[in-house]
């Protein structure tokens, strides 16, 4: 099954969109400013909606079927919170309104930066930063901020495991910083000795993830943090797995002085295909004065909103915008990605702090439960309970032919998306599978029938993975080719 | 409510299966001292509850459908036909992720595939990414494809101070206390301020006060873009997508890379976000790019399909070597320019364009005409106009609102020599009608 391009079903005269005639004088063109021509498809609508229906149906998603892709938290997403965005009343502000028009707006942000701090243990929140990658960005900058003010410039070191996920160093390279990585130990720790050894007073800080992409809680977490303050480093946290945390414990009392949530992730905002995510970074007491702004600011005794006085209530609170006192600045236009803060508003607010803690029990339970069944036919690197996910090795002892690439395009052929393979880099051939709160027993079931039976075909019928996956829109993908001569958009003839 | 299926006995069964007698058991690795804290969060709400607050919530804000806007300076109020809210309102497509798995998310490689084909069309360029967070982002990171570009030997960034301040603001947070540096495009234009330390300049085009550059090659960007490359740099222009409806693109007059904010494409306005940031560059530099690309192959069956391709230059694969450390970026909202652009179509687009251009000219016209309000500059302008104001543009527009219509941009926050002066946007969504009534209003408010 394939699709014809948008430009193939395009035919000239073609229109899906009828604009209304113009009411007012027309103004004279500047000739010598205007293109020539403008290659864009010409469709109806009927075409289009097709077209793009026809697309869709080609995607695997949370709301197909099972996604089991570790570290991504690939948890249902409730649709209130799709209705809660599409809300008009938040849709249709401008950004650049007055304050006094946008209070809603900037009650919802306030509040859902409040709640972030409790849920974080952190003394403030930005919720500027777009995506995960940026708010880490933001934290390099942050902890940089901090020892140039303090005059501590021989610092020039970020400490990151080799677990960690690729952007933490490529965060901390487009700082300028040096990265130097840490290996892990057997038990799939930070080492703590090689960590000692690299503390010193070149260091910026470390970057952890914890739990860390092979889903182990860090056992020596508050001794790593302790190494870290004690050679004057501050303590990065990587959000990506706080989906095992919420009410379980609190970032900022681990030692973490700044991190960032995913709340695509986390608070099941959606993912969007591949954003919008937003990543807010919350920032412990020392640190708070350099977040990125503006963040907003309530004040009690002002005039309220225009519509706020008109119903009588003048000693309402104000919400302002405010850059804080030392910040890095902006790390994009206009206050984040606010569309997805209504989402992860919502999700917070019903569920409440026991919902929020129901979530992180039972994606921990998902995981040891799949863990418990799938070990017995699959490589465990680490033995250990984990938290919301873990990480298998794909070579079958008595299939060494079928590599994890291999289970990973049969399982599609099962109607499951495939976990996070290759990674993280540390365990050979990784399979890192995060199933999440939100699947019942019975898919969880159907998830390890499928992964027990592809272990039996691995040995009796190896080709059969090596040619998979069989049932979809398209067969494997031929990706050298794709890189060696780039094809990179649609070009007419 | 936490959206969790399992009952009491799917629980004993999961615990049975573990080994353990209870969930607590598994969360022995977190420090006791720290476990389990007390989260101080409201009551949790029913479905009917919150919709019902956050309804009021929405409520307490004034809202486009109740006020007619004329802000623009970087978020534009335009119009979205209906299928680009049901091309994105299909969950096949937002509770996907990033397509790591070719086989199985056809659909949105494909849609993305085509974003990036249309985006090459609109701006003239060769090769366009998946997109970047927003314009100012797009733009911090072309200024550092082009440090890059030199291999990091040429040091210096030049900007016009008419481009969009917050892109201004954000691309000195990307370059911190490193020896790049960031100046001023200084006028009158003179070549010698691009010498062999310089990596770019970055030019706005509508600029940032509405206007239109001239393109020619004497004293246009064609010369300038000859200028800049003549010294070894490259020339990085921001747009706006709606003007490229009309006007030249930026690969007609010398551009190496194309940046510029995607939300006019069919996302809404949403306070600010999510927006998408385009990117889009010559093919000599594509290797050198930041961010995903989606690219055309074969499968083992010689059919078409789509992949993430060169990611040789991306974290995952380079980690600390990456051109960028972005990962997730803004995917439904580039469905949404997509799907925007292939419903405008060629004839839909220039439509649009025209629309805002007339609508914005009869509105300046309209209030040059108003004693103690004049129109600044003589360029041809697109959407937005910048005017003279005989009192605070606070003050006009608190009358404004009173008036039912959300007034300009206060130049005078970012420009201190154009305190008074007022940034005034009008496109296809404001009618005559609206245009009248802002008119009559500033009569009113004039001293």
């Amino acid at each position: 099954m394939t699709e014809p391009l948008v430009f193939e079903i395009s035919s000239p005269g073609r229109k899906a969109v009828f604009l209304p005639e113009l009411d007012v004088p027309e103004t004279e063109l500047p000739q010598e400013l205007l293109r020539d021509d403008l290659p864009l498809p010409e469709v109806s609508e009927v075409d289009l909606v097709r077209h793009y229906v026809h697309l869709s149906q080609m995607n695997h998603a949370v709301d197909t079927g099972f996604y089991p892709l570790g570290s991504c938290t690939m948890k249902y997403n409730p649709k209130v919170n799709e209705e809660a965005a599409r809300l008009p009343g938040f849709t249709r502000t401008h950004p650049y309104q007055d304050h006094r028009t946008v209070q809603g707006n900037l009650r919802l942000m306030y509040e859902l930066q409040e709640f972030l701090k409790e849920i974080g243990g952190f003394a403030a929140v930005s919720l500027q930063p777009a995506a995960g990658a940026h708010g880490e960005f933001t934290g390099i900058l942050m902890m940089r901020a901090y020892h140039q003010e303090r005059g501590d410039t021989r610092r020039t070191k970020v400490l990151i495991p080799d677990s960690a996920h690729g952007t933490n160093p490529a965060s901390s390279a487009m700082s300028g910083y040096q990265v130097v990585e840490i290996k892990s130990d057997q038990r799939g720790n930070v080492d703590l000795e090689e960590l000692r050894a690299h503390c010193d007073d070149t260091v910026v800080g470390l970057m952890l993830t914890n739990p860390n992409t092979l889903g182990l809680f860090e056992e020596q977490m508050l001794e790593v943090a302790e190494l870290i303050h004690g050679c004057g480093g501050l303590m990065y946290g990587d959000g990506a797995n706080v989906n095992a945390l919420l009410g379980i414990a609190k970032p900022g009392d681990l030692g973490f002085d700044v991190l960032h949530y995913n709340l695509h992730k986390t608070f099941s905002t959606p993912h969007g295909g591949g954003g919008p995510g937003s990543g807010p970074v919350g920032a412990s007491e020392r640190l708070a004065k350099y977040l990125p702004g503006p963040i907003v600011v309530k004040e009690v005794k002002e005039q309220g909103s225009r519509r706020a006085v008109e119903q009588g209530g003048n000693d309402n609170p104000c919400y302002r915008l405010q850059m804080p006192q030392a910040s890095i600045g902006r790390v994009k236009a206009f206050y984040g990605n606010f569309g997805v803060f209504i989402k992860a508003y919502t999700y917070i607010r019903m569920l409440g702090a026991i919902g929020l803690k129901q979530v992180s029990e039972d994606a921990v339970l998902a995981a040891n439960y799949l863990l418990a069944k799938l070990r017995k036919v699959y490589p465990l690197p680490y033995d250990r309970t984990c938290m919301h996910e873990f990480v298998l090795s794909g070579p079958l002892p008595q299939a060494p032919d079928v590599h994890t690439v291999d289970i990973a395009k049969r399982l599609m052929d099962y109607g499951f998306h495939p976990p996070t393979v290759y990674f993280p880099l540390i365990v050979p051939e990784a399979l890192m599978i995060e199933p999440t709160e939100t699947e019942s027993k019975e898919t969880l079931d159907a998830f390890v029938e499928a992964m027990l039976k592809i272990a039996e075909e691995a040995q009796e019928n190896p080709d059969l993975l090596h040619q998979a996956p069989h049932t979809t829109p398209v067969t494997r993908l031929d990706e050298v080719r794709a890189a060696r001569q780039p094809v990179l958009r649609w070009k007419p003839g | 409510m936490s959206y969790v299926p399992h009952t009491d006995s799917d629980r004993t069964a999961m615990l049975a299966e573990i080994g353990v007698k209870a969930v607590g058991d598994l969360f022995l690795d977190v420090p006791e001292s720290v476990r389990y804290p007390e989260l101080r969060l409201p009551a949790p709400l029913s479905e009917m509850e919150i919709l019902r607050e956050l309804r009021s919530i929405s409520e307490q804000n004034a809202d486009l459908d109740h006020y007619a806007c004329f802000l623009g300076a970087g978020a534009y109020n335009h119009f979205v036909p209906s299928v680009v809210g049901h091309v994105v309102g299909r969950s096949e497509f937002y509770t996907a992720y990033t397509p790591y798995q070719p086989e199985i998310s056809q659909g949105t490689l494909q849609a993305i595939f085509e974003y990036q084909s249309m985006v090459c069309a609109l701006t003239g360029m060769d090769v366009a990414n998946a997109s970047h967070y927003d314009g100012a982002t797009s733009l911090a990171e072309a200024a550092l494809m082009a440090v890059s570009i030199s291999r990091g030997k040429r040091r210096k960034i030049i900007v016009s101070p008419t481009v969009h301040p917050e892109y201004r603001a954000t691309l000195r947070t990307y370059t911190p206390g490193s020896d790049l540096t960031i100046s001023n495009l200084q006028y009158p234009i003179s070549n010698t301020q691009f010498d062999d330390d310089t990596a770019c300049l970055i030019i706005q085009n509508p600029n940032f006060f509405g206007q239109l550059l001239s393109t020619d090659s004497e004293n246009g960007l064609s010369g300038l873009a000859d200028a800049v490359h003549e010294a070894g740099a490259l020339l990085v222009v921001v747009v706006d997508p709606i003007s490229l409806g009309l006007f030249t693109p930026p690969g007609e007059y010398g551009a190496d890379i194309v940046v510029g904010e995607g939300q006019p494409l069919g996302n809404p306005l949403n306070f600010g976000g999510p927006y998408l940031g385009i990117f889009a560059c010559r093919e000599e530099y594509m290797r050198k790019m930041p961010g995903r690309l989606i690219g055309e192959t074969v499968d083992t069956q010689g059919r078409r399909g789509f992949v993430l391709t060169l990611s040789a230059r991306e974290q995952h694969i380079r980690r600390e070597r990456a051109t960028s450390n972005i990962c997730t970026n803004q995917a439904l909202c580039a469905l949404a320019a997509g799907a925007y652009l292939a419903a405008m179509g060629k004839s839909g687009l220039r439509k649009v364009a025209e629309l805002c251009y007339h609508k914005a000219h009869y509105a300046a016209r309209q209030i040059a005409a108003i004693p103690g309000f004049n129109l600044v500059g003589d360029r041809p302008f697109f959407k937005e106009f910048l005017v003279r104001c005989p009192r605070p543009p606070g003050e006009i527009n608190e009358a404004l609102l009173e008036r039912g219509i959300i007034g300009g941009y206060d130049l005078g926050r970012d420009y201190p020599q154009l305190e008074n002066h007022m940034l005034l946007c009008v496109t296809e969504v404001n009618t005559k009608q609206e245009i009248d009534r802002l008119v009559e209003a500033l009569q009113e408010v004039a001293p």
